[in-house]
């Protein structure tokens, strides 16, 4: 559900509708920038209402639907 | 010069900042006045706005607390549709030698003159980010520049203000937003006029312009960085000082 949520709110911040995303997909993968990232990352933030740290170790989709997970369960 | 556009001036009611707010809405900018204790002084900055035709409205606000600034920045979107100009320019003095200074001069001076810039450049800086467009100034001073006698606080705050703005331009860079500071020297507020004559005379004599600058010079940069025109400055300290530090 948290994956399916991430990659709705991803295709709407590139604004792609149809854009392929999996776990594995990467930010640099999928031509998001530093700044993109925060700024996708803020906004997977709200829709959860949750945070989580936003550190280097974060590579993935994988890894940001990882951690909401754990933030939210 | 700045049609269409609104800035949020922190400090907006009284000197400096004031300045900056007037010349902001002679070039027909919308205003957003942010003040924390001089509620009258900003009441009669925004009625002289407002008869300058164009919309003006007052915040009170501590810059030095994150969580009302970011509330703050979040009524301003809802008042004004949008900002696009941000200025850095709260700030307070508690100036004693270091080793008088208490604890709580410097923490206070700290709280307001930086990291209350960092509390509004996060929070405008979200928008402008989105938005794609914004221009950030920070009102530094030359005392961070060269530090001053009495200042150890202020100084580090303002000295802390450049690097600051160095680090945001880079930052920002990447969407086109522009982040820049503006260093001024004496300039003659009820700040600079707190100072014993004697003294106001030994600075005279330091400054190679022989004057003391007001608060316009300071506001007619703050209009000029905002505008189109200097849309390929970012990450710069410009002195307004009469040359003081050369």
């Amino acid at each position: 559900m948290v994956f399916e949520k991430v990659v709705e709110i991803l295709r709407n911040y590139k604004d792609e509708p149809e854009l392929e995303v999996t776990l594995e997909s990467s930010f640099e993968g999928l031509e998001l920038d530093s700044l993109d990232t925060v700024e996708l990352i803020m906004e997977i933030e709200e829709a959860f209402d949750t945070s989580i740290e936003m550190d280097g170790t974060l590579k993935t989709i994988g890894d940001v639907v990882g951690l909401i997970e754990k933030a939210i369960a | 010069m700045l049609t269409g556009k609104t800035a949020l001036i922190t400090g907006g009611a009284k000197g400096i900042g004031r300045a900056i707010a007037l010349k902001m809405a002679d070039e027909n900018a919308n205003v957003a006045i942010v003040y924390r204790g001089s509620e009258q002084s900003a009441l009669d900055t925004q009625k002289e706005i407002l008869a300058k035709g164009v919309h003006c409205a007052i915040y009170k606000c501590d810059v030095a607390d994150f969580t009302a600034t970011k509330a703050l920045v979040t009524q301003v979107v809802k008042d004004f549709g949008s900002f696009q100009i941000l200025v850095n320019n709260a700030g307070i003095k508690a100036d004693k030698l270091l080793i008088a200074m208490k604890e709580e001069d410097f923490d206070t001076v700290i709280a307001t003159n930086l990291k209350g810039a960092f509390n509004m450049t996060k929070h405008a800086g979200t928008l402008f980010l989105k938005q794609r467009q914004g221009r950030i100034i920070n009102i530094s001073s030359v005392s961070g520049l060269m530090g001053n006698i009495g200042q150890c606080n202020y100084a580090a705050a303002k000295a802390g203000l450049i690097g600051f703005t160095k680090s945001t331009a880079k930052e920002m860079a990447l969407r086109q937003v522009t982040c820049n500071a503006i260093a001024p020297g004496f300039i003659d507020t009820d700040m600079t006029k707190k100072l014993q004559p004697e003294i106001k005379e030994e600075i005279i004599k330091l400054i190679p312009l022989k004057r003391l600058g007001q608060a316009e010079d300071i506001a007619n940069l703050c209009v000029y960085l905002s505008s189109e025109l200097a849309g390929y400055i970012t990450g710069e300290v410009i002195k307004v000082d009469g040359g003081l530090y050369i």
